[in-house]
């Protein structure tokens, strides 16, 4: 089943020619310009402008949900949409990022379905699942996204992939794919998991050490140029390199973790987040208590692998950005 | 840090003393070739050499407390998939760390059992990142499928706790089993290998049940027993094991159906049992 990788091309035929990136100007977007532009016409939307965006790469700064971005569509005609419009801050009030979030992604989906987009990729994450201490060691794809019960960030998160999840069959024409890569860190990620791993210090649930999946920022961007070639379509669990206890990745990155029994870590956290002294929503706790590793063998099927290895995925947290 | 590596460094030793030296070879061969990462674990979190040192306190037990002796060892097959499936008793779940030492020392090549543990044992700290690393899973069909799929050797208790905190006066037998365990040996095409645990029984027999208590603290039981703390009596083991059973059938035959099939392999259990019971001259001797 595996494709031979030695004549691979690097632009397998059939990959689009104009792609669409929502959200190009987070970080992981901007990484994903820069892998992509040589081989596609690459057309950004962000209403966060990209000024150190390559030459070729148009930029929109616009708010996914406005109007206009219909006329981009028209114009742009774009072929495949890359869709990372999901926001992560846990600061921002719950009704805009829910409305950014569920809207925007509906709205950009319906353009893709009106403008004769033919390929679809959606970033979700292996988050939706949510950690849990019952979860099985490996969740495939078809596990229920249980995280739906948490804090509204990951609501939104749930509720986007399962919309997408409903697009792939209402729209059998378009090759929808729903990517669900394990944590996302990297030397320009700011997400929970990457700055947790950045503390000198970092407190521990006393008493757990779960097995944690991590993904290079750069192996998820292969992974979502990977997606756009022909035939991929459906749900897939992106794992980078492996697993690891989470006390040998903290050992890894030479930190001193401070175990804290449980309750109290999570009464001092919430605390904390409430008085906006840090930015770790109290929920993430359960990331570093109990187990939501996945099981990433069928999109490793479809011949993808990561290039960075564990050691060096762990470690590219502590690279300058 | 470097103190705590000197500790586990000895009671490795220490294990492998208690192994004896056969075992103690075949214990470091095992180990030179065990599948892991860089960091020392394969993917569920199962690391070999920590388990080595850790599984110490409970070889003491099984050369010296329990004086573990196996009947029928070879039934137990040397590699591919199987499923150990055993009576559960003495309401501290020593019989598992029993069998489980007893696959590492008394098999060539010994084979580390993962037991298949209550899905509540993740949630209570140390023993959770402890039963990680000694290989041990919580017990989701999926995990079972894929560690069969994988070639493992699993222990399974289809009683679950109602075998192992049920009271003393229900000694040796045998409670509902469930029905899981077959539905996944029949879909793996997993042999059976019945074990029946002679001596568990009698280790801290269950004078009464705290069962307030235990709701209260959300556990399945609390046990009131002779010693009180958890420390069992010194009852001699007798670990029996059957001739690997080859069920046939679909795994999602009618409940009815599957009934028959464990009421097959409980029945090899009780015959285990009733012969190690037969064949015991006393508890403690």
């Amino acid at each position: 089943m595996a494709p031979d990788r030695t004549t691979e091309p690097p632009a397998p035929p059939g990959m689009p020619a104009a792609v669409c990136i929502t959200g190009i100007s987070g970080n992981l977007g901007k990484a994903l310009a820069r892998l992509l532009h040589g081989e596609a016409r690459i057309v950004g939307i962000d209403r966060r402008p990209f000024p150190e965006a390559p030459k070729d790469v148009e930029h929109h700064a616009l708010d996914i949900r406005k109007n206009k971005v219909e006329e981009v569509f028209r114009h742009a005609r774009p072929e495949a949409l890359i869709h990372l419009g999901i926001m992560h801050d846990p600061r921002m009030p719950r009704s805009e990022a829910h409305s950014f979030n569920v809207l925007g992604t509906t709205k950009v989906l319906e353009l893709c379905a009106r403008h004769g987009v033919r390929k679809v990729v959606v970033l979700s994450s292996a988050n939706a699942y949510g950690p849990r201490p019952d979860n099985s060691n490996f969740l495939p794809e078809e596990t229920p996204l249980l995280a739906t019960a948490r804090h509204g960030d990951v609501a939104d998160l749930v509720e986007l992939d399962i919309y997408a999840q409903s697009f792939v069959w209402r729209r059998p024409e378009i090759e929808t794919v729903i990517l669900r890569p394990v944590h996302i860190v990297g030397p320009t990620v700011r997400n929970a998991p990457s700055n947790y791993l950045r503390l000198d210090r970092p407190p521990t649930v006393m008493g757990f050490d779960p097995m944690v999946q991590l993904i290079h920022e750069e192996d998820v961007c292969r992974a979502l140029a990977f997606a756009l070639r022909p035939g991929a379509r459906g749900v897939y669990n992106v794992v980078g390199p492996g697993e690891v206890p989470l006390s040998a990745a903290l050992r890894e990155l030479g930190r001193r973790p401070v175990p804290v029994p449980g309750p109290l870590l999570r009464a001092l956290l919430r605390r904390a987040f409430g008085s906006r002294l840090t930015s770790f929503p109290p929920e993430e706790l359960d990331h570093i208590q109990y187990l939501c590793a996945v099981d990433g063998t069928r999109f490793r099927e479809l011949g993808w692998s990561p290039s960075h290895s564990l050691r060096q995925t762990i470690r590219s947290v502590l690279a300058p950005a | 840090m470097g103190r705590s590596t000197a500790v586990l460094q000895r009671m490795r030793e220490w294990s492998l003393s208690l192994a004896g030296p056969e075992a103690r070879e075949r214990l470091l061969r095992l180990q030179a070739r065990a599948p892991r990462n860089e960091y020392g674990v394969d993917p569920y979190g199962f690391d070999l050499e920590y388990a080595i040192a850790a599984v110490a306190p409970f070889l003491w037990l099984y050369r010296n407390w329990f004086r573990v002796q196996v009947h029928g060892i070879e039934n137990v097959p040397r590699s591919g998939r199987a499923l150990l499936v055993g009576n559960h008793s003495g309401q501290l779940p020593f019989d598992a760390a029993m069998i489980g030492a007893a696959m590492l020392v008394e098999l060539d090549p010994p084979r580390p059992a993962r037991a298949l543990v209550e899905k509540w044992v993740p949630s209570l700290p140390f023993v959770s990142s402890f039963f990680a690393r000694l290989g041990q899973v919580v017990g989701t069909p999926e995990n079972c499928r894929r560690l069969l799929a994988a070639g493992e050797l699993l222990l399974v208790f289809p009683e679950g706790v109602r075998g192992l905190n049920k009271p003393f006066r229900e000694r040796y037998r045998l409670q509902e089993f469930g029905l899981g365990f077959l539905r996944l040996a029949l879909e793996c095409d997993a042999p059976v290998v019945p074990v029946g645990v002679v001596g568990a029984e009698e280790q801290s027999p269950n004078l009464m049940n705290l069962a307030f208590l235990a709701k209260l603290l959300s556990m399945p039981a609390i046990p009131l027993t002779p010693t009180v703390l958890p420390i069992p009596l010194p009852t001699r083991y007798h670990l029996w094991f059957g001739e690997p059973m080859r069920l046939k059938g679909a795994p999602d035959d009618d409940d009815v159906v599957l009934e028959e099939k464990v009421g097959r392999v409980k029945a090899a259990v009780q015959a285990l049992l009733d012969r190690g019971l037969a064949e015991r001259r006393s508890i403690f001797g």
